[in-house]
């Protein structure tokens, strides 16, 4: 599974920050200081810098910095203003109208109006844009201007994710307009109106950004974001412990074991947080021997969920209980749990018939063993562990599982997409948004679909449907605690995990405030306190 | 001798052409496609993507024609453009990179050359002495040391521990603002790792073909003659027998064009240097047809001009192979 993310949706929770010298800040630490440089590494170069087209986390948290949305996620996942100052949702949920900000300015000084939004967004309808993000747009039924700082959308029906859609960078009119966007030098060379403009950008080696002293939230206090390729975490790791990178994901090995020495303490910070990820196991429903929700529910019982997260994860990570984080608002606490029970498991399969008639050690029913394949794949190393664990706690009572590893490309399209595989273990990114139509919903099961295993359920279909529709976050929450209610009691996956993410900061940059939004939320608000700066340039 | 090199510079189009055609049908065999990266298990893809970007890249045309269109193209030296979100043109996108790999490649062939030819003459002219053994063992050591775990290990050692070199990377982050002999210290302390790692992996090769080479020469009439003459042993080794023994070190050289410009995955992984290994292995990843096109292309046809070279050099070296052309 991709974990694409937009810089908003790298959204994380529960945070803790593990910092043993936290109390000993000196009161000059506390005063914010403009200058020095953040220096980030990546595994991957960004592809490119036109946010329309990119469909990759590297590129997508560079035009995170330079470009603005209409609105975005503050610090506990609230949508806020962004280029737009406030909003106006109409009575009826049909009509939004953003109010946006004055005075704002491109990087290349050009003034932001609302015409720019507007264009933006009908470049994303464009059916030649090649842009991966058409689909929320696409229910607008009229976008109008009604002058330079007003841009007015309006619905067909009630869309409750449409309010973040707008979240969407806006692009630069005047630089674009009556240009083939796919050659587009923007893709290189980003104008927008965000914190950060563009320095420059040495393909495979770094991407380098400063500070938009004119930013309408005022200039960021650090002065340079470098965003340094290494494609080997290793690499990134001694490059951290010698200066030569201030950020960086730890794994819970690293997290765990190398970085718990004095040395590594002084120099950095360690947080961690839950990420909105999660692991499954996922059943073909289209097989017979899954089709019995017993069957399903057993194998759940079977599985001994902190056993995966304590072996793979190091304890790093929370079990799940559906398709959301356990500090999300729409996450349901009430669910049907599955602890581990072996027995419970075994007896669950007995009632859909499947014993043990020949004492092979296997299951069997109407002379058919109970064995199936588990398919995952290559390239990640928790879910083929995770498949590992499963396999021996299955083969404790009975039911017999291979585990095969395929690289991506094949696994897709000679298994996910035509639909042949009995179980998968995959996982999904989440976001703050939890409508989960394109997963869930039933008319989602057609080739290369991504409601592969093939779930059908009427109810789940109409409160997806009707999630969807409700602005209201209260009752909205109604819906899907239902949805998760049955989801749970269905198991057409088994939700194994939640990992958490856990990086390390330098030390030096204050302004650190995590939050249900993780800790780059306010990134603009770090600093560096003027004798602790280690770049004068 | 340029009759010769005529009818080999003919016969190189249609083994290019060969080439060329069956690597355009393996990478067309490969499960997955250019769009899969952005269309597939994204859910807020739009379900006519895939359409769209077939028609962009011209995927929706029968496959014989995407090759007639592609070879069209390739006449002209026109390598389209990638398939990558940034659709960049192929040729930027390796000329980008192929500077570090070729500057990388002919260091460190470099450092073999100086350090194998040495090795594998000494090693000969002392054949079975504590040195020769010694040279044994420490050059397959080399050979047979996983070169990223070698170089994870010297990182560690020489950059964490010690602090004396740079971990990776090509140059440090304020080069723009150092000196001139700033800027050249700072290369050069990014390359010697590096070059030292890539290096010691085919120390091992070279100079135990110099010493079998050289074994062989020294044992040949004409050695014997020269030493029956009374000629010093210095004349007899490093004029009459290293002039000979070197000769097929030639043909190796020539073999080795290709490689300067192949780059090496692990390599410029573990080093964070953006070479062309790199690139073919993202290219290949996200099946971005036009680079591996490009990047095929531009190997192959340096494999036949360096096989080409070689025999050239060779002829012109040697008179018999001259003569019997």
């Amino acid at each position: 599974m991709r974990w694409l993310c937009l810089l908003f949706f790298v959204s994380l929770a529960a945070c803790t920050q593990t910092d043993p010298m936290s109390g000993l800040e000196t009161s000059a630490d506390k005063t914010p200081a403009f200058g020095d440089t953040f220096i980030e590494g990546s595994i991957g170069d960004a592809s490119t810098l036109l946010p329309i087209l990119a469909s990759d986390s590297a590129s997508s948290e560079i035009n995170g910095l330079v470009y603005n949305g209409l609105v975005r996620y503050d610090g506990n996942l609230q949508v806020v203003g962004d280029l737009a100052e406030s909003w106006e949702i109409s009575t009826d949920n049909l009509t939004i109208t953003f109010h946006l900000r004055h005075g704002v300015k491109w990087h290349d000084g050009a003034p932001f109006t609302s015409a720019d939004v507007l264009y933006t967004y009908q470049l994303y309808v464009d059916p030649e844009t090649p842009t991966a993000y058409a689909e929320s747009y696409r229910q607008v039924k009229k976008a109008e201007t009604p002058d330079d700082f007003t841009f007015r959308v309006t619905y067909e029906q009630p869309y409750a994710p449409a309010l973040m859609s707008w979240g969407m960078s806006v692009l630069p009119k005047h630089l674009l307009e009556g240009k083939k966007i796919t050659e587009s030098t923007l893709a290189r060379h980003p104008v927008g109106t965000g914190p950060y403009h563009f320095v420059e950008w040495q393909g495979g080696e770094k991407i380098v950004l400063e500070a938009n002293r004119d930013y309408f939230e005022g200039s960021p206090y650090i002065k340079r974001f470098v965003f340094r390729i290494i494609p080997d975490t290793s690499t990134q790791f001694l490059e951290l412990q010698t200066g030569g990178l201030d950020f960086m994901s730890l794994s819970p090995l690293q997290y765990d074991r190398q970085t718990d020495t004095p040395a590594f303490q002084r120099l950095f910070n360690k947080y961690r947080y839950l990420s909105f990820g999660y692991t499954y196991l996922g059943y073909n429903l289209k097989r017979p021997m899954f089709q019995d929700r017993r069957v399903r529910q057993a194998l759940a019982y079977a599985i001994d969920k902190q056993e995966i997260i304590d072996g793979v994860l190091l304890g790093y990570g929370k079990a799940a209980t559906g398709p959301y984080k356990a500090d999300a608002w729409v996450y349901n606490p009430n669910v049907k749990r599955y602890p581990y029970n072996p027995e419970k498991a075994r007896q669950l399969l007995a009632e859909a018939g499947w014993v043990d008639s020949d004492g092979d050690g296997i299951l069997d029913k109407q002379g058919a063993a109970f064995s199936f394949t588990i398919v995952t794949n290559q390239g990640n190393d928790l879910r083929s562990k995770a498949g590992e664990i499963i396999q021996r706690r299955f083969k404790e009572v009975g039911v017999d599982v291979k585990l095969r590893v395929i690289e991506w490309a094949t696994f897709l399209k000679e298994f996910i997409n035509p639909g042949n595989f009995d179980a998968t273990i995959l996982g999904w990114s989440g976001s703050p948004e939890p409508d989960q139509y394109e997963i869930w919903h039933s008319s989602k099961t057609g080739p290369r679909e991504l409601n592969f295993i093939g779930y059908k359920n009427p109810e789940v279909d109409a409160l997806l449907e009707k999630g969807r529709r409700i602005f209201d976050q209260a009752k909205r929450k109604q819906v899907y605690d239902r949805f998760q209610e049955i989801l749970a009691e269905d198991q057409p996956y088994t939700f194994l995990f939640v990992p958490e993410a856990l990086p390390a900061v330098a030390r030096r940059f204050h302004g650190i405030k995590p939050t249900a939004a993780g800790i780059r939320y306010n990134f603009n608000k770090w600093y560096v306190p003027k004798g602790r700066q280690k770049f004068s340039r | 001798m340029y009759r010769y090199i005529l009818r080999r510079l003919l016969m190189m189009i249609p083994l290019l052409i060969g080439i060329t055609l069956i690597s355009f049908m393996v990478i067309h065999l490969a499960p997955g496609e250019p769009t899969d990266m952005q269309t597939q298990m994204n859910p807020q893809a739009s379900s006519d993507l895939q359409v769209k970007l077939h028609k962009q890249y011209g995927l929706d045309k029968p496959l014989p024609e995407q090759y007639l269109l592609w070879l069209g193209r390739m006449v002209r030296l026109d390598f389209g453009n990638s398939f990558a979100q940034d659709n960049r043109p192929v040729l930027s996108k390796i000329a980008e990179r192929l500077p570090v790999t070729i500057l990388l490649n002919v260091l460190s062939l470099g450092v073999i050359l100086v350090l194998a030819l040495p090795l594998g003459v000494i090693s000969a002219v002392r054949r079975n002495s504590f040195f020769d053994r010694a040279t044994t063992v420490l050059v397959f050591v080399g050979f047979a040391m996983p070169s990223f775990w070698l170089a994870l290990l010297m990182m560690d050692w020489m950059g964490v521990r010690l602090g004396v070199l740079p971990v990776s990377g090509l140059k440090s982050l304020g080069y723009e603002y150092m000196s001139l002999s700033g800027q050249l210290f700072d290369r050069i302390s990014h390359l010697l790792l590096p070059v030292f790692i890539a290096a010691i992996g085919g120390l091992a090769g070279f100079s135990r073909y110099m010493r079998s080479n050289m074994l062989d020469v020294i044992r040949q009439d004409y050695i014997m003659t020269a030493r029956a003459k009374g000629l010093s042993e210095r004349v007899v080794i490093y004029k009459h027998a290293l002039r000979n023994a070197l000769l097929p070190v030639i043909t190796i050289l020539g073999l080795s064009v290709p490689g300067l410009i192949g780059g090496s995955v692990i390599f410029e992984t573990i080093f964070a240097i953006p070479g062309m290994g790199k690139l073919f292995y993202d290219g290949v990843m996200m099946r971005d047809y036009p680079l591996i096109m490009g990047v095929l292309v531009i190997g192959a046809v340096l494999t036949l001009v360096g096989n080409m070279l070689a025999d050239i050099s060779y002829a012109l070296a040697d008179p018999r192979i001259r003569n019997s052309n």
